[in-house]
């Protein structure tokens, strides 16, 4: 980036709510159903139907809001956004406009430099989704409606990130958020953590702000931290050349790794809001509003702050187990079973995690549960198994489904730690290889790797390194001549 | 001719055996078909109601039935009955089947109630004299060379010419007190929210109530007790208990009566000067006080009512693209031909002038100038209505500025056309509810209707004094 220019982004968030009803009907908001089959005449948009808010939805708001340290209105309304899309069955979507839920907020980052950033939320409004259009090859458009009328929350961000890369963090963050909440499951591939970017860039020290563009379609974190960087150089080009910023929506194409301008016919709306008649305002009582405030749960803030003291883990640590909710949820379930919190730590954001993205599955589809895992790290913690024998255990845990202490048994794993035994097959070793000893007496302490080696061997990786190590240096330095 | 005069009387006589309900049901599809040419009925459940009658019948004999037991309905087609063909007056519904069933047509039909057809109407509501319908003008009882009056006129003449007992309306703007008063029937607009609009078509949702007609006082009460009530399907329906308005009739409570001069214009016939200012010199003599009162913004009223009405409606029918079950044009080449073709051949010339108008009073840069404007109005309008009935009871105006007019009189005008509802906006702007009360016929032999307003869920004030001027007619 051409360091003349700074770059002005804001976010534009859609957050599909796991509620399991809709915004205004009782209908399913289920994603893997047949087509068009969680529909009833609200969310068909038949004549004579009306709106009845879940009251759901508005909680999940209040919580959203409440840990953006937003404001939360009092009474809100809803709104209509008019147009004419054939998977949108009412020809308007009920939104809000004027008096969104909540108001002003902000969340604070921490940049790659670690220093802390405050960055506006404009607002947080409710609304219900579109269907959705399948456009087929024969050339007809099948319409599902299904998702008509799923609930949505809109985070509208402040024009405060300046770089693509503040904005990815600003984004992980806020899925990060929804999910402790419970209130969004975050999946941006499948589209119910949708991400729109308004951008513009400016000379550095200029207090004006330059034309901005919308970006839309970016479907992953990554995404959306390359279509951001594209813009601003494409934008930052122009203006070098002496040309103009166009203000323009432009669609990421992830496939040939750029962003183009949409027709112009697809977004030339006047969407003419207006209050939506069919609805009350919405509102919302003090004493409601602290039973939400009551229900919330611990951020991930408060939860990496206390991982640091209650557990003793580094702050790396903290940080990587309580990016996900569940992911710190499995932590502390582990621990219930052994109490090395190091080492839990350790096998979670190693070996567990890897396990996770290479199978690309969440924690709660991870056949190893928090008992299991637990019972086997204990094995180590007691000296059972070596760390090494574990890795192997953990990996015939997950092929089997077996417990490790099962797998232990049944392969006779157990670590030899019985020092006779142990004393035998050194003197044996060492008698073996004359050779190797001269040479660890006249100081080349390198070979006793050389006998590790050959005692893990005899003992199948089973003996215990540590007696190992004790007794092979005793045993090396008896026969140093006196 | 029917034995009875009202649903009390009517269910005595089919209690004490004097009257069969099949034959009465018959009578009414005789009626029907004799004259068919006033073309009140878009449909008539013919079979349907036979076998309900029967049904029915056994009901009242076990003593299982409900509060409406055979009282035969019509239903204002903008109302949805499961299975039954709903046009809203469109050719853009034809072939349209609603899936549900309207709160209100429900609760008709747990009383016992038999809906003998749906009713013609103004297209989606929107008229003054029922020419609009895509279905052919609905022609005056009276004198079939004029209009019933509209939106609901299918409903109002239907009453009038005794092919049903009661009939179900809408009131956006005075679509029921309207045609109630061209056809010499009673109709009530209740306050908006008494009545869940769930399965309500609608026009202008702030604005449609859905209320009654009936030859008798005491047939609107009966049948507003059972549609009256919250609905948890609509949420703009109000948790206020519903008076007991068949009892509540009974009484002689005086009222103090408001009267304006604020509504009236040059523009109001003479002989409807006459009938209103006889009706209240006969509130007079049933001892109710007369109160001079001021609503100095009446005069708004019209303006605000188109403006907000339209816009509404813009949304509301924006449902209606030949996507999903509205009739689509066959002759389109893309999306958004297919729009407008749909749109073009589906709705009629009025429906369209609204669409317009409203699409243009919520653009960006009109917004504020229209819409919010007329919401202002709107507000002063229900301030002064406020203020008013700190004073009084109830308020009398005419339901309309001249008699019935002729068929075809008003077509070309539409703005003339829109000033035939001067009279009867207003309440829906303030969202009170209002009575048209017959009270005699013009020179030429056409029906004259009073109207009261009264403050909001004051129902019963309504038709206690209509009950009153009922009784004083038969006198
Ligand atoms: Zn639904």
């Amino acid at each position: 980036m051409n360091q003349k220019y700074e770059a002005v982004i804001g976010l534009e968030v859609h957050a599909q709510l796991s509620t399991i009803t809709k915004l205004f009907c009782g209908c399913s908001t289920s994603f893997d159903a047949q087509p068009n089959t969680n529909v009833c005449p609200i969310c068909l948009g038949h004549p004579g139907v009306l709106p009845v808010l879940n009251k759901k939805v508005v909680e999940f708001a209040i919580k959203l809001g409440t840990a953006l340290n937003c404001g939360v209105n009092h009474k809100s309304i809803f709104a209509r956004k008019n147009y004419f899309y054939p998977d949108l069955p009412k020809g308007f979507q009920t939104s809000q406009y004027e008096l969104p839920i909540c108001g002003y907020g902000f969340m604070i980052l921490k940049d790659d430099g670690e220093v802390e950033k405050k960055i506006g939320i404009t607002r947080i409004h409710m609304e219900e989704d579109a269907g959705k259009s399948i456009h087929d090859q024969s050339g007809f458009t099948f319409i599902d409606v299904n998702r008509c009328g799923v609930p949505l929350l809109e985070i509208v961000s402040e024009p405060d990130l300046r770089s693509a890369s503040d904005a990815a963090v600003y984004l992980i963050k806020l899925r990060q958020i929804v999910q402790y909440l419970d209130i969004c499951d975050g999946n941006m591939e499948e589209g119910s953590f949708r991400c729109d970017a308004n951008v513009s860039v400016r000379l550095k020290g200029e207090e004006k702000l330059g034309t901005k563009t919308e970006i839309k379609n970016m479907n992953s974190f990554r995404n959306v931290e390359k279509a951001i960087n594209f813009e601003i150089e494409r934008q930052i080009e122009i203006l070098e050349d002496g040309g103009l910023i166009t203000q323009q929506t432009l669609l990421w194409n992830a496939d040939k790794n750029e962003a183009a301008p949409m027709r112009s016919k697809e977004e030339a709306h006047d969407y003419r809001y207006f209050p939506e008649p069919d609805l009350m305002p919405v509102v919302i009582n003090k004493n409601w509003e602290a039973e939400i405030r009551k229900l919330l749960p611990e951020l991930p803030e408060a939860k990496r702050e206390r991982f640091i003291k209650q557990y003793n883990l580094p702050l790396y640590d903290a940080d990587i187990l309580t990016q996900s909710k569940a992911i710190s949820e499995y932590f502390e379930n582990t621990i219930q079973f052994t109490f090395d919190y190091k080492l839990v730590s350790n096998w979670i954001m190693g070996d567990v995690l890897k396990i996770l993205n290479e199978r690309k599955i969440s924690i709660s589809d991870f056949s190893i549960g928090p008992q299991s895992l637990g019972n086997l790290l204990e094995l180590i913690s007691t000296g059972q198994i070596s760390g090494k024998i574990a890795k192997d255990v953990f990996m015939e845990m997950l092929l089997t489904k077996k417990e490790a202490e099962v797998i232990v048994k049944e392969k006779n794993l157990l670590q030899i730690s019985d020092v006779t035994k142990l004393e035998n097959i050194i003197t044996d070793i060492l008698q073996r290889n004359n050779s190797q000893v001269k040479q660890y007496l006249n100081g080349e302490d390198k070979v006793v790797g050389f006998f590790v080696g050959q005692i893990m061997k005899e003992t199948k990786g089973k003996a215990n390194p540590k007696t190992v190590n004790e007794l092979l240096k005793q045993k090396l330095n008896s026969k140093r001549p006196n | 001719m029917l034995p009875y005069k009202s649903h009390n009387e009517k269910i005595t006589l089919l209690k004490n055996g004097s009257l069969d309900l099949v034959e009465n049901v018959k009578y009414f599809l005789s009626e029907i078909e004799k004259r068919k040419s006033l073309n009140c009925f878009l449909e008539i459940f013919s079979d349907d109601v036979i076998q309900n009658a029967e049904i029915i019948s056994e009901k009242i004999k076990t003593g299982k039935a409900g509060k409406l037991a055979g009282m035969v309905i019509a239903v204002k087609d903008l109302l949805s009955i499961k299975g039954k063909r709903m046009t809203c007056g469109s050719k853009f519904l034809e072939n349209f089947y609603p899936i549900y069933t309207a709160t209100c047509v429900q609760r008709l039909l747990n009383e016992d109630a038999i809906i003998i057809g749906k009713t013609n109407l103004d297209e989606f509501a929107m008229g003054s004299s029922n020419e609009n319908s895509a279905y052919g003008i609905v022609r005056n009882p009276v004198n079939e060379a004029y209009v019933p009056g509209g939106s609901s006129g299918g409903s109002a003449a239907a009453v009038a010419a005794f092919q049903c007992d009661v009939a179900i309306g809408t009131d956006t703007g005075g679509s029921i007190r309207q045609p109630a008063a061209f056809c010499g029937v009673y109709g009530l607009k209740p306050t908006y929210g008494r009545v869940s609009r769930y399965g309500l078509t609608s026009f202008a949702s702030s604005f449609d109530t859905i209320g009654a007609f009936a030859r008798t006082t005491y047939d609107v009460a009966a049948l507003m007790e059972v549609i009256s009530g919250y609905d948890e399907m609509d949420s703009t329906s109000v948790k206020y208990d519903v008076d007991n308005y068949s009892e509540d009739i009974k009484s002689f409570k005086k009222f103090r009566i408001g009267v304006t001069s604020s509504l009236i214009h040059e523009a109001y016939s003479p002989e409807i000067k006459s009938k209103w200012i006889a009706t209240i010199e006969k509130l007079k003599l049933l001892g109710h006080e007369i109160v001079y009162i001021d609503l100095p913004h009446s005069e708004y009223s019209i303006a605000a009512y188109y403006i907000l009405t339209t816009a509404e409606a813009s949304s509301n029918l924006a449902r209606f693209d030949g996507a999903r079950y509205a009739k689509r044009s066959n002759e389109s080449k893309d999306l958004s031909e297919m729009y407008i073709n749909s749109r073009s051949e589906g709705f009629g010339a009025e429906v369209k002038r609204r669409i317009m108008l409203g699409t243009y009073v919520l653009s960006s840069g009109y917004y504020d100038a229209y819409y919010l404007k007329a919401q202002k109005v709107r507000r002063i309008i229900k301030n002064d209505f406020d203020k008013c009935f700190k004073q009084v009871d109830a308020i009398i105006i005419p339901t309309t500025p001249t008699p019935p007019f002729k068929i075809g009189e008003k077509t070309e005008n539409p703005l003339e056309m829109y000033l035939s509802d001067i009279f009867t906006t207003t309440a829906n702007l303030a969202g009170i509810p209002g009575i048209s009360i017959p009270v005699g016929h013009s020179e030429n032999g056409l029906p004259i209707g009073i109207q009261l307003l009264a403050d909001q869920f004051n129902e019963s004030t309504l038709l206690q004094l209509s009950r009153q001027l009922e009784m004083y007619n038969y006198l």
